[in-house]
């Protein structure tokens, strides 16, 4: 896994609730046997028409928004737990994803990849929306170091939680399995008196 | 300390508490698919390492096949290679392959229990949020991610943490025409789609207890449908009777009896939260929208509330506000899934059916949740019923539930469906899916229409 450093970048805002993970990535595109190039197809039958036509009206297709940051309505990534989703948020560009909550198993699979998962009060939510709704072009700084998410142009700042553990998993590049491996003594062990 | 039959089974499973973080959790059995383990396997093999316990990881083809003429090679090149990648790497892993042609291939929902491979006080993850099934046995089950498959496959464990508790009781007696999956679908209306978020539920009341195997596995299915990580209803003799001619559980079965009696939830034991419903409360359900939380008593109307995300959904279904669903016409039925696979789901629908003809504006597909319920369904006549009726009996995968097989409902039209997920083009692209039990499908396909199955009782 990459390692996460400090970003400062414009968002892009996707307004809606409990958005599933068949939306982020639908189950037809899950026949790949790699992880690469999902990004092509997140969000795909929101962002296409049925002939492949952009869809210009959606958020992504829209070029005022740019950025590393998707910012969405609670419950985002409800739904299957294909990893694919995160994989295609992360594939498309996005290092961040901030939202009032998010579903567990894609919260798991975007800190299993990089991708940060920034849980913030449903006002301070509200917040980001209006600043990127007054400026596309607002920019937001999140510094996972010490937890902390800002809108630069106010200096408004929210302080989010992350476990300890997965903070500097995420700091270091470190992935669970890598630690999991190392515990194979531990198991074994276990295994003995399960 | 009193404790939750959910805490029994979790710390049994601990293998370290890590400081601040996560814990390791052993992972007793490990079922596989197609779909999430490719990129897993491709790890392992990228780090030169095997699967540790290949013994305890079964696995199957379901997601990725046709439900026709399943012994030809498989058509869309993609989807053949996930197959042809899933045999490859269970050869060179030493995994018990259930794939198809196999007399125990199926839906890896379905054949855990009915092999007897899900037992109560174990844990079992999968690679598909849909495990919460195996919860019906007393055991701790979920879903998890491609990198977690990895990492069950290469140490037997996981690093999770522990979700909070709920209690969900339901007390009472069940109305005709009422089922199981009418009971899930009221308590995700009532608990929407992310009130479960963060727990794991365990399922309790008269009206559970009451209830079959295959109709519990019904209700811990859609545990995630409410955000919850998994359901969990406490073994009892049901559940013993259920698993004791089963292949992998008969063997010493009155000395796991005498353990699994154990798996239950002290009296004083606290929840985190809890909820109570009445059975009497609950009629035969559908959905109207794009989450299974959009869900209404069969003689109920859609609401008529101001809320972005209700009219979203409506503009995809093509409804209104304050309508009533009977009378719609619809195009399509579909029984099958993990949801509603099972005999009894199949006994239920025919039970309705027989000596009927489907509506001529409707297509039906009947597909088994495995070869085993293919098996005994033609055994039990089934198959001439469907036959007799103008249908047919698919084979077993998981077919049109999510729109990645050949089995896709064509865009804009309406399918009552008896699997577990009605979002936006779920079952193939801008189709429009109604969640209802088996029942209120057969009455959808005898009729053509959205129907209160208590009026052809």
């Amino acid at each position: 896994m990459e390692k996460f450093t400090t970003i400062q970048t414009s968002a892009v805002p996707l307004n809606m609730e409990d958005v599933d993970t068949d939306q982020i990535i639908p189950a037809r595109f899950l026949k790949a046997t790699t992880r690469d190039g999902f990004g092509d197809n997140l969000f795909r039958d929101w962002r296409f028409n049925a002939d492949h036509s952009l869809k210009e009206d959606f958020v992504l297709n829209n070029k005022n928004y740019t950025g590393k940051i998707l910012v969405v309505g609670k419950n985002f990534g409800c739904g299957s737990s294909r990893e694919h989703a995160a994989w295609a948020i992360h594939d498309y560009g996005f290092k961040v994803v901030v939202s009032s909550f998010f579903a567990d198993i894609f919260r798991n699979n975007a800190l299993n990849n990089g991708l940060l998962p920034v849980v913030v009060s449903p006002a301070f939510l509200q917040k980001i929306f209006t600043a990127i709704e007054n400026n596309n072009a607002a920019v937001f700084k999140i510094d996972l170091e010490n937890q902390e998410i800002e809108i630069v142009a106010t200096q408004e700042k929210a302080s989010f939680d992350i476990n300890p553990y997965k903070k500097t998993c995420l700091l270091n590049g470190y992935d669970d399995i890598d630690y999991l491996l190392s515990m194979k003594d531990k198991i074994q062990a276990f295994e003995i008196q399960h | 300390m009193a404790t939750t039959l959910f805490d029994k089974i979790w710390d049994a499973h601990i293998v370290q508490a890590i400081e601040n973080g996560p814990q390791v959790i052993y992972i007793d059995k490990h079922f596989i698919h197609e779909v999430t383990t490719p990129q897993a396997f491709a790890g392992l093999d990228s780090k030169g390492i095997k699967v540790f316990r290949p013994q305890q990881t079964v696995a199957t083809a379901d997601h990725n096949v046709p439900t026709q003429n399943q012994l030809e090679p498989i058509k869309e090149a993609l989807s053949r290679k996930q197959v042809e990648t899933l045999i490859e790497n269970c050869k060179n892993h030493d995994i018990e392959l259930y794939g198809l042609g196999h007399p125990f291939q199926g839906i890896v929902h379905v054949i855990g229990p009915e092999l007897g491979i899900t037992q109560p006080g174990i844990t079992i993850v999968c690679g598909d949020s849909h495990t919460s099934t195996h919860g019906a046995f007393g055991a701790i089950a979920f879903g998890i991610g491609t990198s977690e498959v990895e990492q069950v496959l290469a140490t037997q464990c996981i690093l999770q943490t522990k979700p909070k508790k709920m209690r969900i009781n339901v007390d009472g007696i069940l109305g005709k025409g009422v089922t199981s999956k009418d009971i899930i679908l009221y308590i995700i209306s009532k608990i929407s789609t992310s009130g479960g978020t963060g727990y794991f539920v365990e399922y309790a009341g008269s009206a559970i207890r009451s209830l079959s195997m295959e109709a519990r596995m019904t209700i811990c299915n859609m545990s995630i449908e409410m955000g919850a990580r998994g359901g969990i209803i406490a073994p009892d003799e049901i559940t013993f009777a259920y698993l004791k001619d089963k292949k992998f559980s008969a063997e010493n079965f009155e000395e796991r009896v005498d353990k699994w009696k154990q798996l239950k939830t002290d009296e004083d034991a606290v929840f985190d939260r809890e909820y109570h419903f009445d059975a009497a409360d609950i009629e035969p359900m559908i959905t109207y929208g794009t989450n299974p939380a959009m869900g209404i008593k069969i003689s109920d109307t859609i609401p008529n509330n101001d809320d972005a995300g209700l009219e979203k959904a409506l503009q995809y279904m093509d409804f209104q506000k304050g309508q009533t669903l009977i009378g719609k016409t619809i195009d399509y039925v579909f029984l099958g899934s993990c949801t509603n696979s099972r005999m009894e789901d199949l006994r239920l629908f025919c039970s309705l059916i027989q000596g009927k003809q489907k509506a001529e504006n409707v297509t039906v597909w009947i597909v088994p949740g495995s070869k085993q319920v293919e098996k005994q369904a033609i055994a039990e006549g089934l198959d001439k019923i469907l036959k007799d009726a103008g249908m047919a009996l698919r084979e077993p995968g998981c077919s049109a539930c999510l729109g990645m097989n050949e089995d896709k409902i064509p865009a804009g039209k309406y399918c009552v469906s008896t699997s577990n997920r009605n979002f936006e083009g779920r079952q193939g692209q801008g189709a429009r899916t109604l969640l209802a039990s088996p029942l209120m499908a057969a009455a959808a396909a005898l009729t053509g229409k959205i129907t209160d199955v208590r009026s052809l009782m």
